[in-house]
């Protein structure tokens, strides 16, 4: 679901089809069933590469994890089936319940401060600030930057013992601590990562505010509404379709944070197991202990964590996402 | 660009505030840069100084960094680089074929189950690698591709990145339908038609394309992690894990040497294509 389908789902209710054209049945006057057919053919020829991908890369693998979270497998014999066995486990399993903490605790805490951050600097920009394609640069670089190991391993540095932010820490007479080191601070710094990357959400946001036409404010102006009035009657309510949309995307993404947990704890997850991230551990029980079947039913737990997130927020958005046609 | 006669009145007779705005864009940009400019200047800087010195101008000049961390693994830094342009390369091609095939036959043809097949596309978008991650490994390894680079290149022929397929979709249906109609009666087949026709059109979303894939394929750890355990297969991200397993407080310098490196690629794409990354991010929402 993005921007543009929101709008064109929105163009088509009110009575112009976008997505099916119409061309009247038989184009060339003759055999249509012919044409029809020769069509349909190029159609399955063209999607031939995305037909094999669906079923070697895509959905055939989501089927058969389903059948592996059902058996013990460990790649050197065949999978043996042993029932829901792999389920109960992982709800007995304590490093598990951690790890679906510490995710949780990553994403609704980064998330929502991410998109504050967002918001913000997209609506100071929002106002025909002189140099607005450079700020939304500077701004947008960290986000392209920041799911590589090359930043991971900057930020281990900057949270170390002697790392940047205590240097500067040193300069106004405070003592730091080992930030990645430490169990009760380590997640923090992911965080700290997380927020960091505002600049993707910004620059929807800022193509949202874009949008929002002129002369509502004008006209709120005139009848004598103040900016704090403006903001919360017109933009918020007219941007709340952005909000969900950024949300939505930005929890999924989150969800799978993985390689800056993994350089950052050093693939341990720790100290403590407090960045323990839910893909971590799966990386932990499927590819260091070849532990198959546990990694395909966390595998099809996190499926059903995120499907569940996205509708809940689908449900939730009925009572404030406000589309302008309504 | 978007001022209005308005905002022009307003902003005359704001301007102490307009400059306040700026200098609080400017103070918080540089904020944010400040620790990757600070790893660019401490990747000049003797590895003493980079536990001591905050600032981004380096006291001493040094360029041993460089030539410490490109010899500091069994092979030269090139060998890492040069496997992880063939992974990115393979991945662009990949990507920019399959998604472009499938998005001509989604957009233009009419065909049986077109809307099953569009929903499921649809949904696959979403669709998170580590769902899928396991029965691929056993599939690949199955195949004797564990340690190659077919893991990570042919399921981009296979337009299995949806994100794209969606993105040149909605490009292909805003060109005109009559550019195809036309083609078809000067004797235009199908292939001509999206071969001649639309894949000269779609260029912006062709390089929108080519340059997300670039990026998250350059940056990409995880699959890479998994399928290249061998040393001489690894790619930049894996070596450089691997040079900060064997490192100590010595070699800070020289791993931020190859850090920034292994960034300079994606800056340059950054800069060169700005326009279509924007474009890319406020249409889709992709990263």
């Amino acid at each position: 679901m993005t921007v543009e389908t929101a709008r064109s789902t929105r163009d088509s209710q009110k009575g112009a089809p976008a997505t099916e054209q119409a061309t009247p049945p038989s184009a060339d006057g003759r055999r249509p069933g012919h044409r029809d057919r020769r069509e349909a053919l190029a159609a399955y020829l063209f999607l031939a590469p995305w037909f094999l991908g669906l079923i070697f890369i895509t959905a055939g693998p989501i089927l058969a994890s389903l059948y592996l979270s059902f058996t013990d497998y460990s790649l050197l014999a065949p999978p043996e089936w042993i029932g829901l066995d792999n389920y109960r486990d992982m709800l007995a399993d304590p490093r598990f319940i951690r790890a679906v903490k510490v995710t949780f605790i990553y994403v609704f805490v980064s998330v929502p401060l991410q998109l504050a951050f967002a918001l913000l600097l997209a609506l100071l920009l929002d106002r025909g600030v002189r140099g607005l394609p450079i700020y939304r640069s500077v701004y947008y670089l960290p986000s392209l930057l920041g799911s590589s190991v090359a930043v991971a391993i900057l930020w281990r540095q900057i949270f170390g013992t002697e790392g940047l932010v205590n240097q500067v820490l040193s300069l106004v007479g405070v003592q730091g601590t080992g930030w990645v080191a430490h169990p009760d601070y380590a997640l923090g710094t992911l965080i700290t990562l997380n927020v960091w990357t505002f600049g993707a959400p910004m620059i929807i946001f800022l193509a949202g505010l874009r949008q929002i036409p002129r002369m509502y404010y004008e006209a709120a102006a005139v009848d004598g509404a103040g900016p704090l009035t403006r903001f919360l009657r017109i933009t918020i309510p007219l941007l709340t379709p952005i909000i969900f949309f950024n949300l939505v995307l930005q929890m999924i993404n989150s969800f799978q944070t993985f390689t800056q947990a993994y350089v950052v704890s050093n693939g341990t997850g720790g100290p403590a197991d407090s960045t323990l991230f839910y893909t971590l551990y799966l990386y932990m029980r499927g590819f260091e202990s070849f532990d198959m079947g546990y990694a395909s039913a966390m595998a099809w737990f996190l499926l059903m964590i995120i499907a569940g997130l996205t509708a809940a927020n689908f449900l939730a958005s009925r009572y404030w996402v406000f589309y302008s046609d309504e | 660009m978007n001022k209005t006669t308005v905002t022009h009145a307003r902003a005359r007779a704001n301007r102490p505030r307009r400059l306040l705005i700026h200098l609080g864009l400017i103070g918080f940009g540089l904020v944010m840069l400040y620790p990757l400019l600070w790893m660019l200047s401490s990747s000049f800087k003797p590895a003493d100084l980079i536990f001591a010195d905050p600032s981004l101008l380096p006291r001493r000049i040094i360029f041993d960094n460089y030539i410490r961390g490109w010899n500091a693994l069994e092979r030269p830094f090139s060998h890492y680089f040069l496997n992880s342009a063939i992974v990115t390369a393979g991945a662009v091609i990949g990507n920019l074929t399959a998604c472009s095939l499938a998005a001509y036959a989604f957009a233009r043809l009419r065909f049986p189950l077109r809307r099953l097949w569009f929903a499921i596309m649809l949904g696959s978008i979403m669709l998170p690698l580590h769902a899928v991650i396991v029965p691929q490994y056993v599939l690949f390894s199955n195949l004797g591709w564990v340690n190659t680079f077919y893991p990570l290149i042919v399921p981009k022929f296979l337009a299995t990145d949806a994100f794209f397929i969606f993105l040149m979709v909605q490009f292909i249906r805003s060109l005109p339908r009559e550019l195809d109609d036309a083609a078809a009666i000067d004797g235009c087949g199908y292939f001509r038609t999206f071969w001649r026709i639309i894949i000269p059109l779609c260029m912006p979303a062709l390089a929108t394309t080519a340059i997300f894939t670039f990026i998250w394929t350059w940056n990409d750890f995880f699959s890479q992690l998994i399928f290249l355990t061998n040393p001489d297969t690894y790619t930049a991200p894996i070596a450089l894990r691997a040079f900060l397993d064997s490192t100590g407080r010595s070699s800070w310098g020289a791993l931020f040497a190859m850090s920034m490196l292994s960034l300079g690629p994606i800056f340059g794409f950054f800069l060169a294509g700005q326009k279509y990354l924007v474009r890319g991010i406020a249409t889709t929402g992709l990263r």
